[in-house]
């Protein structure tokens, strides 16, 4: 039945779509990239070489890719919704066995012209899934326990394959993803109070599962100081980064902290403590503000959207995205432990970068299809 | 028609969720924002000051050791150039290969590459081990040929301390070694300017005056990375040199004194009668301190420690002999000063058939045939010790004590600038009770009075003691460095004022004074004592008169002295045994003390020669020669005074 959906598809004119282009959108992922092709040159001390290089190219590809594929139908997305999840799931089950390890994990699958990180992917995925899956629930049926169960189960295959990575953070942020979705759709309120209850719980089973490495972050989260030259050592260098940076920062290609090598993880999760280190708190608040301007723009979009699937998906997108961007951040000023989670097109990263592409080019298809009646 | 409703149902509940999200997002957004807030400004001089510690790493840089001159501005002490080679940790990969590489170029000792372990053991990743203190040219230039092989190390032109002079002068300047915990516990300059490889004074000057000596280190601040490189200097905080020192040590007597003492054991001091400049402080034998500056081998080492003439004590001040008969002007000084006796006092002695009896006990003259009757003048000159056995029991040891102490003995000369020096022994029936818990005897006076028994000084004492008679009886401050605040014309003015002031009523129970206060009752006593040691040189039957100067110029006054070092036997007394004969450990030590010139007394010394037999035989003699040289360079002497006092 989901598959027979009729398409009575509005047709659009070439231009009818160029109009409906959100250019402002576009303009601020533009200045959100640039930023951080600056910080990736800053990572390497001023010089144009490897990661500026890589990362420069990645974002010209991925950004052409978002604009192409923004005129992709919005109706295509929700059709292949669950191709594009088993596709993540299969590709999830790939990385078991093909999957290339890397500093203790094994989370990457070789295409020859990138590694892919199918978590990354995932993460988007999940959101389209959900967002489809939603679409066609009546508002009174969403609380029956079938309606309850089968969402789950969809959200703990993946979040059970990237713990196994072991990927703790990447994990927590699809679930997170996931749960906005659910809670968007209009789940009751009652059973996520029950569900964070149980999780308290089970905390202590939870952390016995946990790896060693992951354990002693959780406890270094609470006490840094605990093990300054070992687990400790990152947050407390990226508390003094952010700290020295101060009102205006140190200036650009003058953080000493990156400069000098004391930043772990400069080019990827600890992106934003170089950019702060540099451009201070000033410029910390406009990154921030560029990615609120970004998340107001797809809740824009989302809300003039006529579809179901097109709001459920724009809403919780925008929310994934924010908490991505809130995970990382709260993570390197030491407000949440290191989990290993990227800043979305800030950090060095190719499958990151892809699926954040991914996903605004659907947020953008939504905003050019906006009058498309998807599967009704 | 359900559909339409449900799906407005649908919105109001999406709309109204994402309202919350929204909200919620805002209060994240509130929580980040007021996090960096508080990092980057409530807190950001925390943070500032935690970054530069991360990236700005202090060297310190080695303070230079201040240069110190004899007292006509002869180096004796200064800093040399040496070839080192350092090794810089970070730029090791395999320290075993490295050390074994350097070892075949530069030719480790085995002892040496086991101090090197354990001194990287020590050090930190990003250190400078220092490999070889000092290598020969040869050593250098055959390292600099090898460099690009050796990964991390250094050729290094560096400064140590170098004595010029090196035997002769061990005693008065000590000599420099690794600083070790102790040293750095002890001494706050030290720990202020630590830097690994700092060289510290560990006995002598070097040691006493390690604070004015030492300088102050350098700081260089590079920027380091994560890994501890250098990145780049930031800034050079350039160390400091020592203060330079001026001793009151006349080079040429000392040397001279080194001289005269060689192949003996032994000591010579020379000390200015009115400043107490010590002018020459000899002890033999010595050692070469420039063996110590960069650890010395135990081979060396053994043969200091292992030598049966003991170099490292140094014996003008460590040293503890009995005075012998070189107290007995200050015994008849004693007796003269209480009135006990006067000058005509007058003792009969009758050779070695008649001793001096007491209580059944025999003390004996040194004189087999006697002295006949002696007078004071002559008991002193031809040092009769029945004499001086009578003026002993007659005085008591409590007097002859308190006069002793007054002059100088049984009180360290240069108080505690010399850790090493001794205080010595002055007896009385006080001191026996504390310290023995036993009562005087009467027969210990006796022999106390021919400086024998529980008596015991330092060379140096003995010196003090001469200059303060000969300076007419006035306390005199010792002194090793020159101070421009010991002038010789006011010490001069304020004994003249001494003179002329009235006796204080204590002055026979008191014994301590002041600096230049006057320390006899009688003028006249003290001048017949100096007459009779002028005698005792210069007159027949003096005991030091083979060794007097003929010419007026140099003519000098002196005591002469043999020190038991065991009791004579009345088979000793038999035997009368030459001192070839006599086992070295055995014979007697021989003491000489004088000043010069007679007519104007400047200058008073003491000669010391461990068991040289008698004082008039073996130390006298070397006081004519130190004499001539003292005097000839008098003149020199006091133009150098004249010209520090004008630059002053």
């Amino acid at each position: 039945m989901i598959l027979s959906t009729s398409l009575n598809s509005t047709s659009y004119s070439f231009f009818d779509k160029l109009k409906a282009v959100d250019y402002f959108l576009i303009i601020i992922v533009a200045i959100i990239g640039s930023m951080s092709v600056f910080s990736i040159y800053s990572t390497e001390n001023g010089n144009f070489s490897f990661y500026t290089k890589n990362h420069l190219t990645r974002f010209l590809i991925f950004f052409s890719m978002f604009l192409v594929l923004s005129f992709v139908r919005v109706s295509f997305w929700y059709r292949q919704a669950y191709i594009f999840y088993i596709l993540g799931i299969l590709l999830l089950l790939l990385v078991i066995f093909f999957g290339i390890s890397a500093s203790g994990s094994k989370r990457w699958l070789n295409f020859f012209i990138m590694n892919l990180q199918p978590s990354e992917l995932m993460k988007i995925a999940i959101i389209v899934c959900f967002a489809r899956y939603y679409h066609r629930i009546q508002s009174s049926d969403i609380q029956s326990y079938k309606y309850l169960l089968q969402p789950i189960i969809l959200l703990l295959i993946p979040c059970y394959l990237v713990i196994t990575q072991p990927d703790l953070g990447t994990a927590i942020l699809i679930a997170g993803s996931g749960l906005v979705v659910i809670w968007l759709a209009g789940l009751n309120l009652k059973y996520f109070i029950y569900s964070g209850l149980i999780l308290l719980v089970s905390l202590p089973f939870v952390i016995s599962i946990l790896k060693p490495y992951q354990k002693s972050r959780i406890l270094t989260f609470f006490n840094p100081d605990r093990d300054p030259l070992g687990a400790g050592y990152q947050i407390i260098q990226s508390k003094i980064a952010i700290g020295s940076g101060g009102l205006i920062g140190k200036g650009f290609l003058q953080g000493t902290q990156s400069y000098l090598e004391f930043l772990p993880e400069k080019h990827t999760d600890f992106i934003f403590t170089l950019f702060s280190e540099e451009f201070g708190f000033l410029g910390s608040i406009v990154l921030i503000l560029f990615y609120a301007l970004l998340i107001y723009r797809i809740i824009r979009i989302g809300s003039s959207s006529r579809s179901f699937f097109a709001k459920l998906y724009c809403f919780g997108f925008a929310s994934a995205l924010f908490l991505y961007i809130f995970v990382n951040i709260a993570m390197v000023v030491g407000l949440l432990p290191i989990v290993g989670a990227p800043l979305p097109i800030m950090s060095y990263g190719g499958s990151s970068m892809l699926s954040i592409m991914l996903g605004l080019s659907i947020v953008m298809s939504c905003k050019i299809y906006s009058r498309d009646p998807i599967g009704n | 028609m359900i559909k339409k409703t449900d799906n407005l149902n649908k919105n109001k509940i999406i709309s109204r969720r994402l309202f919350i999200l929204v909200a919620a997002k805002i209060g994240l957004l509130g929580i980040v924002t007021s996090r960096l807030y508080n990092l980057q400004i409530s807190e950001k001089q925390k943070y500032e000051v935690l970054s530069d510690k991360n990236r700005i790493r202090e060297w310190k840089t080695p303070p230079q050791r201040g240069i110190i001159t004899d007292y006509f501005n002869n180096v004796i002490a200064d800093n040399r150039r040496v070839y080192q080679v350092h090794l810089s940790l970070e730029e090791v990969s395999n320290f075993n290969n490295s050390i074994f590489k350097l070892k075949n170029i530069i030719n480790l000792k085995e002892d040496e590459i086991k101090k090197i372990y354990e001194n990287k053991e020590k050090s930190k990743p990003w250190d400078t081990l220092i490999i070889s203190e000092n290598l020969s040219w040869n050593e250098f230039s055959k390292l600099n040929l090898y460099l690009h092989e050796l990964e991390g190390a250094k050729p290094v032109l560096s400064t140590s301390r170098h004595y010029p002079y090196s035997n002769d002068l061990v005693h008065v300047i000590g000599y420099v070694g690794d600083a070790t915990t102790k040293d750095i516990q002890n001494k706050k300059k030290i720990e202020e300017n630590f830097v690994p490889g700092l060289k510290v004074g560990k006995i002598g000057i070097e040691n006493s005056k390690d604070t004015d000596l030492i300088g102050n280190h350098g700081t260089k601040r590079y920027e380091v990375n994560a890994s501890g490189k250098k990145i780049s200097e930031i800034s050079y905080n350039k160390e400091t040199q020592g203060e330079n020192l001026r001793t009151t040590i006349d080079l040429e007597i000392q040397q001279l004194a080194q001289e005269l003492l060689k192949k003996k054991a032994g000591s010579i001091c020379v000390m200015d009668i009115y400043t107490g400049e010590v002018i020459t402080m000899a002890s033999s034998p010595t050692y070469d301190p420039n063996k110590f500056t960069h650890g010395i081998s135990t081979k060396d080492w053994n043969e200091i420690k292992n030598n049966k003439l003991r170099p490292l004590l140094n014996k003008s001040l460590a040293g503890l002999y009995s005075p012998g008969s070189t107290i007995k002007p200050l015994v008849a000084l004693a007796a003269l000063e209480y009135g006990i006796i006067d000058q005509k006092f007058k003792v009969n002695c009758k050779g070695h058939d008649h001793p001096y009896e007491l209580y059944g006990e025999r003390y004996h003259c040194w004189k087999k045939n006697g002295h006949g009757i002696m007078s004071m003048r002559n008991a002193i000159k031809q040092s009769c010790d029945i004499y001086f056995y009578e003026v002993a029991r007659l005085l008591g040891v409590d007097k002859l004590s308190l006069i002793a102490k007054r002059y100088g003995l049984g009180s360290k000369v240069l108080e505690d600038f010399f850790s090493e020096e001794k205080k010595g022994i002055v007896p009385s029936t006080k001191w026996k009770k504390q310290v023995l818990e036993q009562s005087w005897y009467l027969g210990e006076t006796v022999i106390t009075g021919i400086g024998q028994g529980y008596i015991q000084t330092t060379p140096l004492q003995l010196c003090l003691m001469t200059a303060q008679l000969a300076n007419g009886g006035y306390k005199i401050k010792p002194n090793l460095i020159y101070d421009k605040e010991i002038d010789l014309d006011k010490i001069k003015s304020k004994i003249e004022s001494e003179k002329n002031k009235s006796v204080s009523k204590n002055i026979l129970k008191d014994h301590k004074f002041k600096h230049y206060e006057r320390l006899y009752r009688n003028p006249n006593n003290l001048k017949l004592v100096l007459d009779a040691m002028y005698g005792s040189t210069n007159e027949q039957f003096g005991t030091s008169f083979r060794s007097r100067h003929k010419e007026d110029k140099y003519k000098f006054a002196g005591k002469t002295g043999t020190s038991q070092v065991k009791r004579i036997t009345d088979q000793d007394r038999e035997l009368d045994l030459e001192l070839e004969e006599i086992e070295y450990k055995s014979r007697d030590h021989a003491l000489f003390v004088a000043f010069a010139p007679y007519d104007k007394p400047r200058y008073a010394l003491s000669v010391l020669i461990e068991h040289g037999g008698s004082g008039s035989k073996a130390a006298a003699p070397l006081a004519n020669k130190l004499i001539k040289k003292i005097l000839d360079r008098h003149e020199l002497r006091e133009k150098i005074r004249e010209d520090l006092k004008k630059f002053a």
